[in-house]
Formats: structure tokens, sequence, C-alpha cells
């Protein structure tokens, strides 16, 4: 008797139900801890994706009142942000550099690339915080209008979540390397790639819907 | 033991995993230089259709949301390594969760605001209201 492949009972070609009951020895027990802090960590970047997207909400709402006071088109540098991008995505690539040599458990590789990862995420912040500072001291605060208030809680939580990342990355350097590539250090790093990865899929966005639309407008 | 089952696992990927032995395009240094040289494209062809006057000017808005999710979706495939494999099934599920909630959340507020905006009277005549009574 033939039967189709979709009619066996252990059919499931996307692996969603394997515990168990399937043949393969690695199908029995809980999945390990590698894949459960990764998966976790996934969900918290997601709900972190859902906070962003009520404070780009809210920007887009709000990019017109400007209570006479000036927009986007007469306030944004754009030199200024191509130069926060190039940071942000070179660092991202130097994080990519970093999790290569750390998964072939190279020291000197890796920390020499999570230096260059701190080197160029501490560039950006600096960049920002000069901006920040440039409009506030040309009375363009966030108390102004609605419009400055939206945009500097989005681009400053952004901004904030720049800043955690290097101080997690510092620590970690420290922890690796005083301690070596300990298994719940790989966890940490694993997460913090990660983390900043998703800190650079936020950036485009930021720099897409406030600055290039914003100097449009 | 523990270490061993590490090592056979072969079930599911945690997000940010390379498959092991992955030589594909997205995996490795190769990987990474592409995502880089992807993105710089990407992000150069947004700032030039603002800078010059190449796009008339109501598709820009347009141009530039396609090469913002275009990125984005590099970013997620290169750096990231959320693909379409099936061993990364449960991490894209939550993903699509994830974009339908923000989908929902920014469409829905600009739509509500929108209409509320277009439904309020004019401030100034609103002052004259004031001013008559």
């Amino acid at each position: 008797m033939s039967t189709i492949a979709s009619e066996l009972p252990g059919f499931d070609p996307h692996r969603l139900g394997h515990r168990g009951d399937g043949p393969d020895p690695a199908d029995h027990g809980p999945a390990p801890k590698r894949i459960v802090v990764g998966y976790g960590f996934w969900i918290f970047l997601l709900s972190d994706f859902v906070m962003f997207s009520g404070f780009f909400a809210a920007y887009a709402v709000l990019s017109t009142s400007t209570a006479g006071g000036p927009s986007g088109r007469d306030l944004f540098d754009l030199h200024n942000v191509a130069i926060e991008t190039a940071c942000l995505l070179a660092s991202s690539f130097a994080c990519g550099m970093a999790s290569i040599a750390v998964e072939e458990r190279k020291a000197l590789p890796a920390q020499l690339w999570l230096a260059v990862t701190a080197v160029l995420g501490l560039a950006f912040l600096i960049l920002e915080v000069k901006e920040f500072l440039a409009l506030i001291a040309a009375g363009n605060d966030p108390q102004h209008s609605a419009f400055l208030s939206s945009f500097f809680t989005l681009v400053g939580c952004h901004g904030l979540h720049v800043s955690a990342g290097v101080l997690w990355l510092l620590t970690m350097m420290a922890q690796l390397f005083s301690k070596g590539f300990a298994p719940n250090l790989l966890r940490r790093f694993r997460c913090f790639s990660l983390f900043w990865h998703a800190l650079d899929i936020i950036w485009v966005a930021v720099f897409t819907v406030v600055y290039l639309i914003g100097v449009t407008q | 033991m523990s270490t061993q089952h590490e090592a056979d696992w072969q079930g599911e990927l945690a997000p940010g995993d390379e498959r092991q032995g992955d030589s594909g395009a997205s995996g490795g240094v190769r990987g990474y230089l592409l995502a880089l040289a992807l993105s710089v494209l990407l992000t150069a062809a947004s700032f030039a259709v603002v800078g010059t006057k190449l796009l008339w000017a109501p598709g820009i808005p347009v141009a530039l949301a396609v090469f913002a999710v275009a990125q984005m979706g590099v970013h997620l495939v290169f750096f990231l390594h959320i693909n379409s494999g099936p061993d990364n099934t449960n991490n894209i599920l939550a993903l699509a969760f994830g974009i339908l909630i923000v989908s929902i959340i920014i469409s829905g507020s600009l739509w509500i605001m929108f209409h509320l905006n277009h439904n309020m009277m004019p401030m100034n005549k609103l002052t004259d209201l004031h001013l008559q009574h």
C-alpha cells in the first residue's frame, strides 16, 4: 500500500510539533538554552519594535503641528544624518564580523571588532547629541511645538537604546577579556548582536520617516 | 550529556543563528560583505532621491518607503539571519505577528487622526465663535 508523504503520521516539514514523538533522538526533551534565550530575546525585540511604532505614529501625526515654529525642512541637516547612518551601518557590519570571530573562538579579532563596533556606536551618539544641543541652543527645544516634542522623543529614544547598547557592549568586552568564551557569555553576545542589528533597522525607519521625508515636505 | 544534546540539536534555530556549515549567500564573511554593499546602495539611493531632482516630487515618499523596506529586509536576512528556512518557522511567525501589530498601530493612528483633523473646525473659526459670544 502506498501513502503520499503528507498523510504520514510524522510528516512535519516545518517542524512545528516535534516534541518527544519523532524518530529523531534530538526531538526529545526541551530545546537547549541557546535556542530558548535567543527566541525570548527575539520576542523582546519585537515588543521593542511595537513600542517604537507608537512613537513613529505620534511623530507621523504631529509632524505638521509646528505651532508656527520651524518645520523639519528648516531644521534638518542631511549631511550630518548621512554620517550618522554610515557610522551605524559600519558598526552593524563590525558586529557581524565580531560574531564570526566569536563563533571561531578567536579572542583577539573578536575584541578588535567589538572595539570597532563600540567606537562607531559612540561616534553616532556624539553626532546625535551635538545635533540635539545645537537645536536646543537655537531655541528649538522639545517644549517649542508638538512636532519638536515628538521628534525629540522618537530620535532620543533610539539614541537611548544605542547608549544602553554601548554600555552593554563595553561590559561584555570586559567579561570576555576576563572569563573567555564561557557559555553564558556566548548567549549574551548572541543577544547583543541581535539588539545591535535591530537598532540599525529602527534607524533605517528613523532616517527615512523623520529626516528624508521631513526635508521633502 | 547536555553539551552533547546542544551539539546534536538540529531542530530549531535561534534568531541570529547561522545554520551549521552554511555556505549560502547569507552566511559567513561574504554574507556580511554582501549585506553591507546592499545596505550602502539602498541608503545612497534614498539620499540621492531626496538630494537630486531625478524623481517626480510626489513619487519621492513612495521611492523612500520602497528603499527603506528593502533595506530592513536585507538587515533581517543577512544580519539577523531570519529567513524562510524550515527551522526558522517560529521566528518568522513571531516576526509576522510583530509586523501585524506595528502596521495596525501606525496605519490606525494615521487614519483616525486624519479624520479627526478633517472633522475639526479650523482654529480661526473656533476663535471667531468664542469672540461672538
